[in-house]
């Protein structure tokens, strides 16, 4: 399972050229904030976490869980399930199509295998994986619940509530990971939603936090291994993944306008052309 | 008419909790949360029996939905209770997107429903959460009509896999069905066979709709009297098999107009077997201080109103 850094490093290139053509053969999706969390994704799916796709059952037990709360970056989610097969990575193609399986935002009805939860409006996955890592507590099952929260996300009020119930039950076996790009729809976090300082406002809930550069694998993995260095310490743990919002293509990085917007074909190849082909294209 | 006897006025909600408390025995998966309501949710005994099956959530209702739903995914069955207005309008998205399109085994429970809620008034007295939670592909939605049938249900709800809306309330109500009897969700109960007008009731205006009855008898009317304890999925067959003899109908909720019992009856009336109805309910309105019993005559939802309905819904035939 352990990957080295250059490993993880290429399967982040393939991921991020699956999410390109993604958007681009749906017309529609949100390729920012998925090329922004890549490259943290990628090692938790291919290194950190513990999971078998071949015997995934939705009630996790005995395995890893990862829910996506932010779930309008199904791109990189299907992405990464797919690469590391839970399904067929051809299946990529049909994203947002109808009658697809890849739903334009996660769900549970149409039978995916590797999503434990529907997600998609805003704020609820933290207070989902809360849930879960409660259960997993009472059935004695030490297994770690993993969950992504856009940085935009937090200011949803209800993820201030799951954070409270979390630190106050002692759930120390749940791991939240925020993309702190910086970035929401409507432009710069700092100039829409004012959601201020991450670091003081998660502590002060009483959550261990963690920062890291979100693009430096060293990193992202000294990271993790921190967060599960703290299980069973009674806080839970949260990552702030320093990232830079459409990282990996030149023209998308670094701004808000690649939130929810799909390439032409020119742009697409543009960007293919600056993303190595790794594992074959779908 | 058949003989009804109230063994004694009983709040529904205390049903709820000793039906908790059996369905906790009975599958050691069942969880009980509450934010900050335990007491008025009468979950103590389950507390006090499973403490390590009971979350308390504190005052945030929509943490609460959403953990439940990762507790059910995982394999719980939790049960989550708050006051009707608070864990329906003020959750509606959460219970919408965790469990009802996320296909999650919770059970949302809703204590001080409707206007018997009393002196509290309108802030807390939902006249619309029936119409809320029909409205969700897939959740079931029972409104049990007093406290034996409420255990029942609540044992029942426990067994059912998927999303349940179970609707009770704070007042005492007269407790009138067989302790014990089994509670199949999807049935609707005739409590009394008649031939004129069929009443349709649910919730503790089916004792309403059996004091209609009497009234109606010594005017020489026979009223079949049916209790739809279960709103979701609607006992269509029974429905339309008393209607085809009686021709008559009378709805009689704590509920407002719009998404509720009458609506949902007509529905299946325009399209089996039109006939007039006459709507018992809170109209259009937002509720108000006052004593149960006062709010009851004032919204007009009490026996008297109901028989008057039934009179109406006659003459129309």
């Amino acid at each position: 399972m352990a990957k080295t850094t250059e490993e993880l490093k290429k399967i982040a290139s393939q991921v991020r050229r699956d999410i390109v053509r993604m958007v681009t053969g749906a017309k529609s999706g949100h390729p920012g904030g998925s090329m922004s969390s890549a490259d943290f994704l990628t090692a938790l799916y291919f290194d950190v976490m513990k999971h078998d796709p071949s015997s995934w059952r939705r009630d996790g037990k005995g395995s890893d869980v990862f829910i996506l709360s932010a779930g309008h970056l199904t791109p990189v989610y299907y992405s990464l399930l797919s690469r590391s097969g839970y399904f067929p990575v051809e299946e990529l193609a049909t994203f947002r199509k109808y009658g697809s399986r890849l739903q334009g935002h996660p769900c549970v009805e149409s039978g995916l295998p590797g999503i434990f939860q529907a997600s998609g409006s805003l704020g609820q996955g933290l207070s989902a994986a809360a849930g879960f890592a409660l259960a997993k507590k009472m059935d004695s099952d030490p297994q770690t619940v993993y969950v992504l929260m856009g940085d935009g996300e937090c200011e949803e009020g209800q993820i201030w509530e799951a954070a409270m119930f979390a630190a106050h039950h002692k759930l120390d076996n749940l791991i939240g990971l925020v993309d702190w790009n910086g970035q929401q729809i409507d432009g710069k976090i700092d100039d829409v939603g004012g959601v201020g300082d991450l670091v003081a406002k998660w502590s002060s809930f009483g959550w261990t936090v963690l920062t890291c550069d979100g693009h430096d694998f060293e990193q992202i993995l000294n990271a993790y291994a921190a967060a599960k260095a703290e299980a069973g310490k009674g806080r839970p743990v949260v990552i702030l993944m320093k990232s830079d919002m459409g990282h990996g293509v030149d023209f998308m990085a670094g701004t808000h306008k690649w939130h929810g917007k799909a390439p032409s074909q020119e742009q697409c190849q543009e960007a293919l052309s600056q993303l190595e082909e790794t594992l074959g294209d779908y | 008419m058949k003989e009804y006897t109230n063994s004694g006025n009983k709040d529904t909600r205390s049903g709820f909790g000793a039906g908790l408390l059996e369905a906790g025995r009975q599958n050691s998966e069942v969880v009980a949360l509450t934010a900050d309501l335990e007491g008025s949710l009468k979950m103590g005994d389950f507390k006090a029996e499973f403490p390590e099956r009971f979350v308390q959530c504190g005052i945030a209702e929509a943490n609460m939905v959403g953990t439940a739903a990762g507790m059910a995914i995982a394999g719980k069955i939790p049960f989550v209770g708050s006051f009707a207005e608070f864990v329906t309008g003020r959750v509606y998205d959460q219970i919408r997107q965790e469990v009802a399109y996320g296909r999650a085994n919770v059970k949302i429970c809703a204590s001080h429903a409707g206007i018997t809620l009393g002196e509290d008034g309108a802030t807390h007295q939902t006249m619309e959460d029936i119409a809320l939670m029909r409205a969700l592909p897939g959740m079931v939605v029972i409104n049990p009509c007093d406290y034996n049938q409420t255990v029942a249900a609540t044992i029942a709800a426990a067994s059912y896999d998927g999303p349940v809306y179970l609707r009770f309330g704070r007042p005492s109500v007269p407790n009138f069905t067989p302790a014990g009897a089994d509670f199949e969700i999807g049935k609707a109960y005739i409590m009394n066979e008649g031939t004129d007008v069929t009443i349709f009731a649910t919730g503790h205006l089916v004792w309403e709709a059996l004091q209609a009855c009497k009234l109606l008898e010594e005017k020489g009317i026979s009223a079949e009297i049916v209790d739809i304890a279960t709103l979701k999925p609607l006992d269509v067959e029974a429905v339309v098999s008393s209607v085809t003899k009686t021709g008559a109908v009378v709805c009689a909720e704590e509920h407002n107009q719009a998404g509720g019992l009458g609506e949902l009856i007509s529905g299946v009336l325009a399209a089996h077997c039109p006939v007039p109805v006459e709507f018992v309910n809170g109209q259009d309105r937002f509720g108000q201080s006052g004593t149960p019993a006062e709010l009851m005559k004032a919204y007009g939802l009490d026996g008297e109103h109901i028989a008057e309905a039934a009179l109406k819904a006659i003459s129309r035939k």
